[in-house]
């Protein structure tokens, strides 16, 4: 309810605004609709950061509007379209459930650009982007595996989906080329956001003996938590080094600046056109936050492993891939499993003793 | 042994936040008042005692401003409902959706800041007691707080003049006006006392559990309260078996998802639900004289002069 209040409330503003910002027409407009607060420190506050860069970029050249607490779905079908009728040019719609209505307006106003963030559907005005975030996934594996002294790694996983299926792998995979023994306890949350629960699932492992923790959730309790009991922990989404000095090891950060900028300009050239994105550290779309808290050889074959991510020497999906039943997995993309495979993954890696829930 | 005592640790935190907002909710009910805004006063109880907490660098400010908060915030309802006779459940439902929103605003400013949480009792010699040490005289003093508020709810309904008062207004209203109470102020400092208690409930959150502010950071835990008040059928005494279930459930399912039992997460995230789903069912078969529901909730009052 409060979103719709929200939402309907940011919908008359910048329909008041078009009203009277007529002198602004030569202005480029660019729109997005956010799922959450843009105080979340977490996915929506990354793509907060993000329009904050494009608006020092362009300057007086655009004139960007938000809507937040935008609920997926339906409802959202009426944020999009109020955006085009305030005049936007070109809309990002940045969470997966905006994909449908997103194509529906889209097909309804042609000559409005669109741009919509980790789905699968796509239109000559509608592009996608998304961050290959297992990328990361696999340096943090790399460094759980050496700086964990118990060898178990407790993993707070939101929803059983590919997106977070395809993380704990890459987690896997990663920590295994450094401790082929390391386990990790998985405890899923079933919610993207609840600080309290968050806080609860990594006291839960750290009494079980895990003693690095990672997380697909979206707060900082988890870092909070590891943080008391004095243990390690990476951040999620944007930098949480202040909740965790001493506990951070790194973390997995969406930087969709880049990417803002480079559809902007070409929005602004009129050489725009629609586009199919899934870029990781090499475009910089997943930037990994300083290493700290670890030494300085875990460094440095942290950084060794980016560097060979970033030349395309190493796929963290290289074949072969075994998974839990010992099967080995069909190898689609040549040394490597293809972005199909990766994007529908549901399966766990050999060396995960545990179920993927309602599987 | 370890184990089972940090999980009886985290059990008692988690159930805390419960305990403190039903407690709150049960005397606000009792007086025959309906408010179901305590999620809203909760969350705005977490801003403005992050808020103060994090000006002050005092838990106890913090704790002070989550409380006055809360107090205002039922005074809104109060005025409403009390002063105007509007509607209790549509008056409470609109208080959540308005705390929620002023919460964002009041948090907007020190989203992303962190203080130093209230910290954990330490008595030399007692706190080091193998087991039970950390148990009893370990935990922030929230957690022994909210026992003797319970207590004291306890004593003050059952035990004092007052408080018998109070139960008479919420169950005949009319009778308690012809015997020359007043009834409405009786309701007043009741969701007054609700409201203080949800606002500290609220400020537990960011000050103990988990210590930075987040919009929305209260995620439920008011409508968990309120369903906790029905669950103990009005009663204090089974509001503290109640709200240390609904934690022990909760924590119990995290821990046995890292034990890796197979159990498929969905239905244990759902365990704390069917408990509190099976135990009224239970509590409602085996009604041998326990007290039902005050028989004026949720109505209005209008005094005949």
């Amino acid at each position: 309810m409060r979103k719709i209040l929200i939402a309907a409330t940011a919908v008359m503003v910048t329909a008041g605004a078009s009203l009277f910002g007529a002198s602004a027409a030569d202005k480029l407009k660019v729109g997005f609709i956010y799922l959450g607060p843009v105080g979340d420190f977490g996915w929506t506050y990354q793509h907060e950061v993000a329009r904050q860069a494009l608006a020092k970029e362009f300057g007086d050249k655009i004139e960007t509007t938000y809507l937040e607490n935008v609920s997926e779905g339906p409802d959202s079908e009426r944020s999009i379209e109020q955006l085009v009728r305030a005049g936007n040019q070109l809309i990002f719609t940045t969470s997966f459930g905006y994909m449908d209505p997103t194509l529906k307006v889209a097909k309804k106003y042609p000559n409005v650009h669109f741009e919509h963030a980790t789905g699968f559907k796509h239109d000559k005005n509608m592009g996608i982007y998304n961050g290959r975030f297992y990328e990361g996934r696999y340096i943090q594996g790399i460094i759980a595996g050496k700086m964990s002294k118990a060898g178990v790694l407790g993993y707070i996983a939101s929803f059983p989906i590919p997106e977070v299926i395809m993380g704990i792998n890459a987690t896997m995979l990663g920590a295994q080329t450094v401790n082929p023994n390391i386990k990790v306890k998985i405890i899923w949350a079933n919610t993207w956001f609840d600080p309290g629960k968050e806080a609860d699932a990594a006291k839960a492992l750290l009494d079980q003996g895990a003693d690095v923790i990672m997380q697909h959730t979206d707060s900082p309790a988890a870092m909070q938590i590891a943080s008391e009991r004095g243990k390690l922990a990476f951040g999620q989404d944007s930098d949480m080094i202040k909740f965790g000095p001493k506990t951070q090891l790194t973390s997995i950060i969406d930087n969709w600046a880049p990417y803002y900028i480079s559809r902007v300009k070409a929005e602004l050239d009129g050489k725009w056109e629609t586009d199919n994105g899934w870029d990781g550290l090499k475009a910089k779309m997943v930037v990994m936050a300083p290493y700290t808290n670890m030494p300085d050889d875990v460094k440095k074959m942290a950084m060794d492993t980016e560097a060979a991510i970033i030349a395309g020497k190493l796929f963290p999906f290289k074949c072969p891939i075994v998974d839990q039943e010992g099967k080995t997995v069909e190898c689609k993309g040549g040394d490597h499993l293809d972005d199909g495979q990766v994007l529908g993954m549901n399966f766990y890696v050999k060396g995960i003793d545990d179920k993927i829930p309602g599987k | 042994m370890e184990l089972l005592e940090a999980i009886i640790l985290s059990v008692l935190a988690a159930s805390t936040p419960l305990l403190i907002a039903a407690t709150g909710e049960l005397v606000t009910e009792r007086s025959g008042v309906l408010n179901l805004g305590v999620e809203g006063m909760m969350i705005v109880g977490a801003a403005c005692g992050f808020g103060g907490a994090w000006l002050s660098g005092s838990i106890i400010v913090g704790s002070l401003c989550g409380i006055i908060a809360g107090v205002l915030m039922s005074l809104i309802f109060a005025a409403m409902t009390l002063g105007l006779a509007v509607n209790q459940v549509a008056t409470g439902l609109a208080l959540t959706i308005l705390g929620i929103g002023i919460s964002g605003l009041i948090g907007a400013g020190f989203v992303g800041e962190r203080i130093t949480p209230a910290p954990h009792l330490y008595i030399p010699g007692l706190t080091d007691l193998p087991f039970a040490g950390h148990i009893l005289f370990g935990e922030d003093a929230f957690v022994y707080l909210s026992l003797a508020l319970l207590i004291g709810v306890w004593l003050f309904l059952y035990r004092t003049r007052a408080g018998l008062v109070l139960r008479a207004a919420g169950d005949n209203h009319v009778s308690a006006h012809a015997l020359g109470y007043p009834v409405l102020r009786i309701r007043l400092y009741a969701v007054m006392f609700g409201g203080a208690c949800a606002g500290l409930a609220g400020a537990y959150l960011p000050l103990a559990y988990t210590p930075f502010f987040i919009p929305g950071m209260t995620a439920g835990r008011g409508w968990i309260a309120l369903a906790l008040v029905v669950f103990a059928s009005w009663r204090p005494g089974r509001l503290i078996i109640g709200a240390y279930l609904f934690g022990a459930v909760t924590i119990l399912q995290l821990h046995a998802q890292a034990f890796s039992l197979g159990i498929p997460s969905q239905f244990m995230s759902s365990l704390p639900y069917l408990a509190t789903v099976i135990v009224l069912v239970l509590i409602s078969r085996a009604r041998t004289g326990g007290s039902t529901a005050p028989a004026a909730l949720g109505t209005v009052f209008v005094p005949d002069r």
